[in-house]
């Protein structure tokens, strides 16, 4: 059975189609690239994968390891495994980074039916996985994302990836406002979550990232829907021409 | 309008009352004067009703419609029931002061080993047989206030605190107001602080019920005096049940280069009112006030302040925020006046509300009166929803909308709540800011 499913997903935003009958499957293990210029529904795939509020499904549907995601509330798809690391994650003043991870953790673990992590563990847990990232101690203490820089932000995307250990992780935008070193560490971080058992999906709108995470398929779309498929070298290709051979095919 | 004839038929019946209650209230002489004429005053508007400008959100003709009849003292079962809620409310390392019913219970207060200089009487013995400036200085609060004039003349038993010059006491003193009452009642009580110069202490006050307890009213009302160089922390809760009705009043008045630092959260009662005057009488003074409503239901709850800034350099902070669910109503009234006098005055005030319902309601009625021309006021309102993006980035982390609510609402009234400097302290308001949002479900 596959992981993810999109089956023929058409997707509205109050009175305009944005999603017009897209299909993609991701199996274990896979990592999927997802590229295209702006407008064309990348966005709109990732948070309607997520259950974000505001977007109408008119037709098609999403399987999450053969069960209908879509009528999942999003703290349960989170729950199953679906991770969205955000392209403008928020901030939440008065929120400690800390408890914010504690309290998502021990939510995730309560729905699974696993027992909550005590504080020791769950410290120790945390403090691994921030060292591997770069994340300063002081910054776990500080509330969620407030006064983070763009880097900043974007590493404590994937330490709540690490540390929820998801199914699926779909990276919508990881490189948006990422210099080049930003960029390395979080793509290492990534990388250092790929494994046979996970499947990622990486949104982006340039080859850039794709140089420091490798996919395996990569997918063009325009206008609401995947034009082209293929493997790593569709994404050099793009690079080469540019996206203005697919308006038309769209 | 007239305000005589405008007087209900609950009027009258309170008027009997006051007389069937004479009896049972300590204190003659100049005392038992002193509350006949504050009877009268409150007799002359009865209920303040929404026509006095100050009461316009809180009508309590409306609201209350009629002055219960006074508690019976508590017998034996009643302060058996009281006992067993001290214990749930109990809070470590405090002295605890408590008042069943409106009467002082000695045996669930504890009283022993106190610190030299720190005196604790019970407001009936100082009404009975106190000097008569300490007896004057407790009809200080002004009558034309009616529920502080109805609480005057009522007033059955407090606690009168007085701490010595010098003395900074590190043990908080916890004054604990439960209703055991099984009929519904009011309470009357009235306390006192004074502290010396160059002392310190932190005074807690709650508001609960025992199990059992019925529909009852609380009135209450407190008078400090803060000295020179000294401080005072203050932390007030109303927790009392839904049925209930809690009016309260203080009047706090600073000495010179004294800071007092106040934190108040009502997150139980149908009706509350919490009207407080802080009167700054000696220069370089600071205060810091910190308020936090937590309604649903059709809960009311109105913080009414008034700073008065009547001397020079003094600096005073307000914050308050407000969450109402469902069809609650929160009012805040926050009234600065800087004196003629009062240059360098440095006041601000800021207060948000937060509505979980499309039915909620929050007025805020921000009054600045500013009679000095080298000063630094401001005040700031917001009112708003919760923000759905950061509603939607927790539950995509895998948090239930109750308890991303939750969470969001904890970091709302945290601000207020991290203002309480004693952490044992800052750890029950935590809790009782945890009961109600367990409350939510």
């Amino acid at each position: 059975m596959s992981l993810l499913e999109v089956k023929d997903l058409k997707v509205r935003v109050e009175d305009r189609e944005i999603l017009h009958g897209l299909t993609l499957t991701v199996n274990p293990g896979e990592v999927h690239a997802i590229m295209g210029p702006n407008g064309s529904g990348k966005s709109t795939l990732s948070h309607v994968i997520a259950g974000k509020p505001g977007y109408e499904v008119t037709g098609g549907e999403i399987l999450f390891r053969g069960e209908n995601l879509l009528e999942m509330a999003p703290d349960e798809r989170a729950a199953k495994g679906v991770f969205l690391a955000f392209q403008y994650p928020v901030e939440i003043p008065g929120v400690a980074t800390m408890t914010f991870l504690r309290t998502a953790l021990n939510a995730q673990r309560k729905a699974r039916g696993e027992s909550e992590y005590s504080t020791p563990d769950f410290l120790k847990k945390v403090r691994e996985v921030a060292k591997s990232l770069n994340i300063p101690q002081d910054m776990l203490r500080r509330g969620v994302n407030v006064g983070f820089s763009g880097g900043e932000k974007k590493r404590n995307e994937i330490l709540q990836m690490a540390l929820f250990e998801p199914a699926v992780c779909i990276l919508d935008e990881m490189d948006s406002g990422l210099d080049i070193d930003a960029l390395r560490v979080a793509a290492d971080g990534v990388n250092a979550l790929r494994s046979p058992d996970r499947a990622m999906v990486v949104i982006t709108h340039y080859q850039r990232l794709l140089n420091y995470i490798v996919p395996d398929f990569v997918h063009v779309m325009s206008k609401g829907r995947v034009v082209k498929s293929g493997g790593k070298d569709l994404a050099l290709e793009l690079e080469a021409s540019g996206y203005a051979q697919f308006e038309d095919a769209a | 309008m007239n305000l005589a004839l405008a007087k209900n038929e609950t009027g009258r019946a309170l008027s009997d009352s006051f007389a069937v209650a004479r009896d049972r209230l300590p204190g003659t002489g100049k005392v038992a004067e002193a509350r006949s004429a504050a009877f009268e005053a409150y007799d002359r508007v009865g209920l303040p009703h929404r026509r006095i400008e100050d009461w316009k959100y809180t009508d309590l003709r409306a609201l209350m419609r009629d002055v219960l009849p006074l508690a019976p003292a508590p017998d034996a079962a009643a302060l058996a029931r009281a006992a067993a809620a001290v214990k749930l409310q109990a809070i470590k390392g405090v002295r605890r002061l408590v008042l069943v019913d409106g009467v002082f219970a000695p045996k669930l207060s504890e009283l022993d080993g106190l610190e030299k200089g720190l005196t604790i009487r019970t407001l009936r013995e100082v009404l009975e047989a106190g000097d008569a400036a300490l007896q004057a200085q407790l009809f200080t609060p002004d009558v034309a206030n009616p529920m502080v004039a109805l609480n005057s003349a009522m007033m059955t038993d407090g606690v009168v605190i007085e701490i010595a010059n010098g003395l900074v006491l590190t043990q908080p003193l916890h004054v604990v107001h439960i209703a055991s009452g099984t009929a519904p009642a009011a309470m009357f009580t009235r306390s006192l602080l004074r502290l010396g110069k160059d002392a310190g202490a932190t005074l807690v006050e709650s508001y609960i019920a025992a199990d059992g307890a019925t529909a009852y009213q609380a009135h209450d009302s407190l008078i400090v005096t803060v000295g020179d160089n000294s401080r005072l922390d203050q932390i007030r809760l109303i927790e009392d049940i839904s049925e209930a009705f809690n009016i309260s009043s203080a009047v706090i008045t600073l000495g010179a280069h004294a800071h007092f630092n106040t934190f108040g959260m009502t997150s139980g009662a149908a009706v509350s009112r919490y009207q407080a005057t802080i009167a700054f009488a000696g220069e370089g003074s600071r205060v810091e006030t910190n308020g936090v409503n937590l309604l649903n239901g059709r809960q009311h709850a109105d913080t009414t302040l008034f700073m008065d800034h009547a001397v020079p350099h003094c600096a005073s902070r307000e914050v308050f925020r407000a969450v109402a669910d469902d069809r609650a109503h929160s009012v805040f009234q926050g009234r600065i006046v800087v004196r003629p006098n009062a240059q360098k005055t440095d006041a601000k005030m800021m207060t948000r509300a937060l509505l979980l319902s499309d039915e909620a309601e929050a007025d805020n009625k921000p009054e600045l009166e500013i009679f000095a021309d080298d000063v630094t006021c401001g005040h700031g309102a917001t009112t708003g929803a919760l923000d759905e993006s950061l509603l939607f980035y927790l539950r995509a982390r895998g948090l239930s909308e109750k308890e991303a609510q939750a969470l969001l609402i904890q970091a709302f009234v945290g601000e207020a709540i991290e203002s309480i400097v004693n952490d044992d302290l800052r750890e029950f308001a935590i809790a009782a800011a945890q009961r109600w949002l367990e409350a939510r479900g």
